[in-house]
């Protein structure tokens, strides 16, 4: 049993602002349906830029369905600028706190809006996956936590905790700064080195055996198209080509999964 | 507390008030040590044997002397797991499964670390084992073979006595243990006609305390012990006996030995009864297993596009008692292993909850849940993104 506030609980019975609006003026996403945890917000803005009405829909725990509630409250009647500043951690003080496991659904709120905002000013929704929190207790990114294994070639998650303070809280992000540890370790492969089939045939194999099942478990599909240096373009089909998530499916299920397997530089397209 | 309906007994059970009854003289009463020379101590050390035959019985063991009392379900399954690598050290292959509880999984996990080479058989669709896999996997090196008799979140049941032979037909040397945390009490055992040596269950899953387990150890079958000190338990396990929980979990067995056959029906029509009125009522729920060959007490079902704590809370909020998955894997906010192994697809995985019942369960409560259940989901199902697939569900 989670130890939620009040307010938490309050929220998850008898959320705010549930549904969707018809013609909204922005629109925002974050997460997926295989993450567990989904989230999408409806904003309505006026002329002056001020938020008449808020609206969302979400799958995911009682954390989440209490961070987009007390979120559509925080932001109705505000102006779009002010509501830019606002940030995960207001999220979470707002709601009196949250488990420290549960701190990703706060986030989730915060990325929703943000897509709801880059989406209002008519921006692409950057899921750049470098500012990817790893350690949700102590708020640090993988780029940073990266860095610093690397510069002083750390080998054990005690040394990363010590150096970083990633991973001094719930510990659930061990197994993520493990992996970050065994990939300074690993000697990278050049994708450059090879020719162009061993680089087809290698990246197919990857994504055949790692991606193309999951994909196809919900109706969707991969193509490899080309491989050009470190960019490898792809086309996704079935349910995915017309799935809103495919930017998230992409940037952080497909290229991740081909960045463990064969090079960390690797960047995916989709054509 | 106001209203609770309990259907999360895989997870712990009630303590029978008969059990709780035999077990309170040895407090405060007769609280002899029962090692002492003394009449006091010895009278201890009687029930204790009376016991020690008790759990003989229900677990058909063929000898009182193969059965030691430990301190649960996880310590019996540690016991058997070292106690048999410690014997033949040379050895560093081990053989079990995708599905198997926590408590196991993690201590194997140690063990890859330490040296073993640990193989994970798969399950299909349904939640089962194939059983040509098992006998591809041991070998010569096999030390031991490790497979739950029932699972303890679907409650599928594996032929572990066919299992059995199919190893020992492999390799006559290799151990096969036996996780029967979950079915015990809801199948019945009967370890001595069948060639498994180590078999472990835990009291708190059949109306005994939490605090109390047991380890069937075949004769022959040698197992180094955890835990070194006194001469109790025959030199397997030291330390003074916990005498009212071993008192208490002998006679939980004898109560559902009686029950196995007198009453394991009336859960299973239950059982039923909550699952086809769930699927018939909530369009976009799913059954996670195979209908067939499921302890009586446990269902699994999937609650398609809406998220399992939030059926919990939900739930909880109304006095209904579930679970999502085992409640130790409920931390770490990881959707299921055990479904995850079975492929059950997103769309029910992360909704998916465990239903299970006791002896202690009646239709009054089932048809508490019936009522109330299908609001709860109609609720959730209102805040789901997935309003286009759940609508197109509810159209079949």
């Amino acid at each position: 049993m989670w130890d939620y506030s009040e307010k938490v609980m309050e929220h998850y019975r008898n959320p705010k602002n549930v549904g969707s609006i018809d013609n909204a003026d922005a629109i925002g996403e974050a997460g997926s349906l295989a993450c567990g945890d989904m989230l999408k917000l409806y904003l309505k803005i006026d002329d002056n830029g001020i938020i008449t009405d808020a609206k969302f829909q979400t799958f995911g725990c009682g954390s989440a369905v209490a961070s987009s509630s007390i979120l559509t409250e925080m932001i109705i009647g505000k102006h779009i600028d002010e509501v830019k500043k606002i940030t995960n951690k207001d999220i979470v003080d707002e709601l009196g706190g949250l488990p420290p496991e549960k701190m990703h659904c706060s986030v989730m709120g915060h990325e929703a809006l943000e897509s709801a905002i880059a989406n209002y000013y008519g921006e692409e929704v950057s899921a750049c996956p470098e500012e990817k929190i790893v350690c949700l207790c102590a708020f640090k990114p993988e780029n940073e936590i990266r860095k610093v294994i690397k510069e002083k070639n750390l080998k054990s998650i005690e040394e990363v905790v010590a150096e970083t303070g990633a991973g001094s809280g719930c510990g659930r992000c061990h197994a993520n700064i493990e992996k970050l540890i065994k990939e300074a370790q690993k000697p990278v492969i050049e994708l450059s080195g090879m020719s162009k089939t061993q680089q087809i045939i290698k990246i197919n194999n990857v994504i055949e055996r790692f991606i193309a099942d999951e994909l196809r478990k919900d109706g969707g599909d991969i193509e490899l198209v080309d491989v050009d240096g470190n960019n490898v373009y792809v086309k996704l089909r079935g349910a995915c080509a017309s799935c809103k998530n495919s930017v998230m499916t992409l940037k952080y299920f497909v290229e991740n999964t081909l960045r463990d397997h064969i090079s960390p530089d690797i960047e995916v397209v989709e054509v | 507390m106001d209203k609770v309906v309990y259907l999360d007994n895989n997870a712990t059970t009630k303590v029978d008030p008969r059990v709780v009854e035999v077990m309170s003289p040895y407090f405060s009463e007769f609280y002899g040590n029962p090692s002492s020379m003394h009449d006091f101590g010895g009278k201890v050390g009687q029930k204790i044997k009376e016991a020690r035959e008790q759990v003989k019985n229900f677990m058909g063991a063929a000898l009182a002397s193969e059965i030691v009392f430990t301190a649960s379900g996880s310590e019996s399954a540690n016991m058997a797991i070292r106690g048999v690598l410690e014997v033949s050290k040379k050895l560093k292959h081990i053989v079990t499964t995708k599905i198997e509880h926590p408590c196991v999984l993690n201590l194997y996990k140690s063990l890859e670390k330490e040296g073993y080479k640990v193989d994970y058989l798969s399950v299909d669709n349904e939640g089962n084992i194939d059983p040509q896999e098992l006998e591809d996997a041991v070998n010569e090196e096999t030390v031991l073979v490790s497979i739950m008799y029932a699972n303890n979140e679907t409650g599928i049941i594996f032929p572990v006595e066919k299992f059995a032979e199919i190893v020992k037909k492999k390799n006559p040397k290799t151990k096969f243990f036996v996780d029967a945390v979950q079915a015990a009490g809801k199948i019945k055992l009967d370890v001595k006609n069948t060639q498994i040596d180590l078999m472990g269950i835990s009291g708190h899953k059949i109306h005994a305390p939490k605090g109390i387990g047991a380890l069937y150890i075949r004769k022959g079958t040698i197992v180094m012990p955890l835990i070194v000190g006194g001469h109790q338990e025959r030199g397997k396990r030291a330390g003074t006996e916990n005498v009212p929980y071993i008192i208490g979990l002998g006679k939980a067995c004898e109560l559902a030995q009686a029950y196995l056959e007198d009453e394991v029906n009336r859960v299973k029509c239950l059982r039923d009864k909550l699952e086809q009125g769930i699927i018939s009522l909530i369009p976009n729920a799913r059954l996670n297993a195979a209908v067939e060959n499921r302890v009586p007490n446990t269902s699994n079902i999937g609650f398609q596009y809406i998220e399992g704590e939030l059926i919990l809370l939900h739930m909880s909020d109304a006095g209904i008692c579930a679970s999502s998955g085992s409640a130790c894997t409920s931390g770490s906010l990881e959707p299921s292993h055990v479904l995850r192994a079975m492929g059950i697809p997103f769309t029910a995985l992360h909704g998916s909850i465990r239903f299970s019942l006791s002896r202690f369960t009646t239709e009054a409560e089932i048809d508490y849940v019936l009522e109330k259940l299908p609001g709860i989901i109609a609720k959730l199902n209102a805040l789901s993104p997935f309003q286009k697939e759940l609508k197109a569900i509810n159209a079949l």
